[in-house]
């Protein structure tokens, strides 16, 4: 298995075997902030890993930069994506993955999932997160 | 103070249009309202440009002559033009200059814009992991839209058919073939429920206004029009915008409301005093939301309306009548100067076979772009 490191640094808790998001909570207002913001008023916070779809697209194209992916235009496999309502906190923008377009319904339940993106130049997986239906379809 | 005129109006057509720049389609609509107003270069006392990808405005001085005026850029976006209008109007309402020119222009390259994460204050992975898109943002906000007010996609495709059926009464406009409705819902899905139909692409184009104080609007020309009100605003907590790696669960408003509200309280109007509007329809399901966040009417009643073609031409309020965003493309910079362009030749009665019957006298625009910005404006006969 080859190595893997988190395409970002502080956006998920990594290695782990639960992880979870990195957020911030502004100790003034409140309110939830993602990814984590750095000041003085902000605490980093684990997020929830279970939330519901508020809604979602798919991404029929193939994007241009920054893009990353290494498909070429001839095998990009649409994805979609869509936003996670993270109870009490708040809602992330994600791929979704192990559900098709036609499975998707706003307000199913979905959970955080940690996957291979991409491999760098040393042949690591880059790892990124994404929500995945928390039920069998 | 004195109210503010539109004396002059200029436009390039929107499109493509080889060998030439978007500074000399800039040149072109400056010109056209020169000669619209029956002035000289000369006679312009100040100005507010801009483009987002093709140039400075006051480089223009080159063509247009080295009056030695103020000439002044504006960068802001999806609201570059209607921030140079209302810094026009701002100009000469303070007494500080009377007679000035607003002009917007642009020339973007094929297919949808690259994203530059750092631009926008957010981290390189959101972008390198293909989140950072327009597209996505659009179909995400109406796929919510439709499921929370019963909108549905035949709405969606009535909508870019009515674009399209009012560009082929345009001469400026850049699509002017119409489409049926079945093509359109049945065209390639690029966001769903979103199809490459009912999306606007970037383009080319250029368009100039000259505005003077009102009380001098009569030396110029027989049919002055004037401009009742224009704000601007950027998004409140709690609005869903473009490039938002995470949203407020609690919902707010978007930033078109307040810019929607500080227009009509300036011109002292109501939405039911309006003949015409311009909506933002970077794709079909923006102007259907526009409708409701510009108060036009509720959520949800838009259904009825574009089912009963309550927005057309012939409709109780005809929306885009010159073809949007949908027909004309999005050259940034000109875009909502374009708007304003149309309800200028609506209210002169000059739109052709596209004129909106019953003397329209009032007329609205409505811009709205990244990062979560909005401007409108009302005119009057």
């Amino acid at each position: 298995m080859s190595n893997q490191k988190p395409i970002a640094d502080n956006l998920f808790t990594w290695p782990s075997d639960k992880p979870k998001l990195l957020g911030s909570r502004d100790s003034e207002t409140g309110r939830y902030f993602f990814p984590a913001k750095r000041s003085n008023t902000h605490e980093q916070v684990e997020l929830s890993t279970k939330g519901t779809l508020w809604t979602w697209t798919v991404q029929r194209f193939m994007p241009k930069t920054p893009y990353i992916g290494t498909e070429n235009p001839e095998d990009f496999e649409p994805y979609p994506v869509g936003y996670i309502e993270l109870p009490g906190q708040i809602m992330v923008e994600s791929r979704l993955s192990g559900v098709k377009a036609e499975d998707l319904k706003i307000g199913m339940e979905m959970e955080l999932s940690i996957e291979p993106f991409v491999k760098n130049e040393d042949g690591e997986d880059l790892m990124m997160f994404s929500f995945k239906p928390s039920k069998d379809l | 103070m004195s109210d503010v005129a539109i004396i002059g109006i200029g436009i390039h057509p929107f499109g493509r249009t080889e060998g030439m720049t978007g500074l000399q389609q800039g040149v072109h609509a400056a010109r056209e309202a020169l000669s619209d107003a029956e002035m000289e270069w000369g006679d312009i006392q100040f100005a507010f440009g801009g483009s987002s990808a093709a140039g400075n405005a006051d480089a223009m001085v080159n063509d247009l002559g080295l009056t030695g005026i103020p000439f002044m850029n504006v960068s802001n976006g999806c609201a570059t033009g209607g921030s140079s209008l209302l810094s026009a109007y701002t100009t000469i309402k303070s007494g500080q200059f009377d007679i000035g020119m607003a002009v917007g222009f642009d020339k973007h390259p094929r297919g949808a814009f690259n994203a530059d994460p750092e631009a926008s204050g957010l981290e390189r992975w959101y972008g390198e992991t293909g989140l950072m898109l327009t597209t996505q943002f659009f179909g995400m906000k109406i796929q919510r839209y439709m499921h929370d007010y019963g909108i549905t996609s035949d709405s969606l495709a009535i909508v870019a058919e009515k674009a399209f059926n009012n560009a082929s009464l345009n001469p400026n406009a850049w699509r002017r073939d119409p489409v049926s409705k079945d093509t359109i819902l049945n065209a390639m899905m690029v966001s769903d429920p979103l199809t490459k139909y009912m999306f606007c692409s970037p383009g080319e184009g250029a368009v100039a206004l000259i505005m003077c104080r009102a009380d001098i609007a009569h030396k110029f020309t027989s049919k002055p029009l004037f401009l009742k009100g224009a704000a601007f605003r950027s998004r409140p907590l709690g609005s869903f915008e473009v490039f938002s790696p995470s949203l407020e669960i609690e919902r707010g408003p978007s930033p078109t409301v307040g810019a929607s509200e500080a227009t009509f309280e300036m011109a002292g109007m109501t939405r039911e005093d309006i003949d015409i509007a311009q909506l933002q329809d970077t794709e079909s399901g923006a102007e259907i939301m526009h409708m409701a966040e510009n108060g036009f009417c509720k959520d949800g009643d838009q259904e009825k309306l574009l089912q009963d073609g309550d927005t057309k031409l012939n409709g109780k309020l005809p929306v885009n009548t010159d073809g949007g965003c949908i027909a004309n493309g999005e050259p940034v910079g000109a875009s909502g100067l374009r708007q304003v362009y149309e309800n200028c030749v609506q209210l002169r009665g000059a739109a052709g076979k596209r004129q909106v019957q019953g003397n329209p006298k009032t007329a609205y625009t409505h811009v709205y772009g990244a990062p979560g910005i909005s401007a409108c404006t009302i005119v009057t006969t």
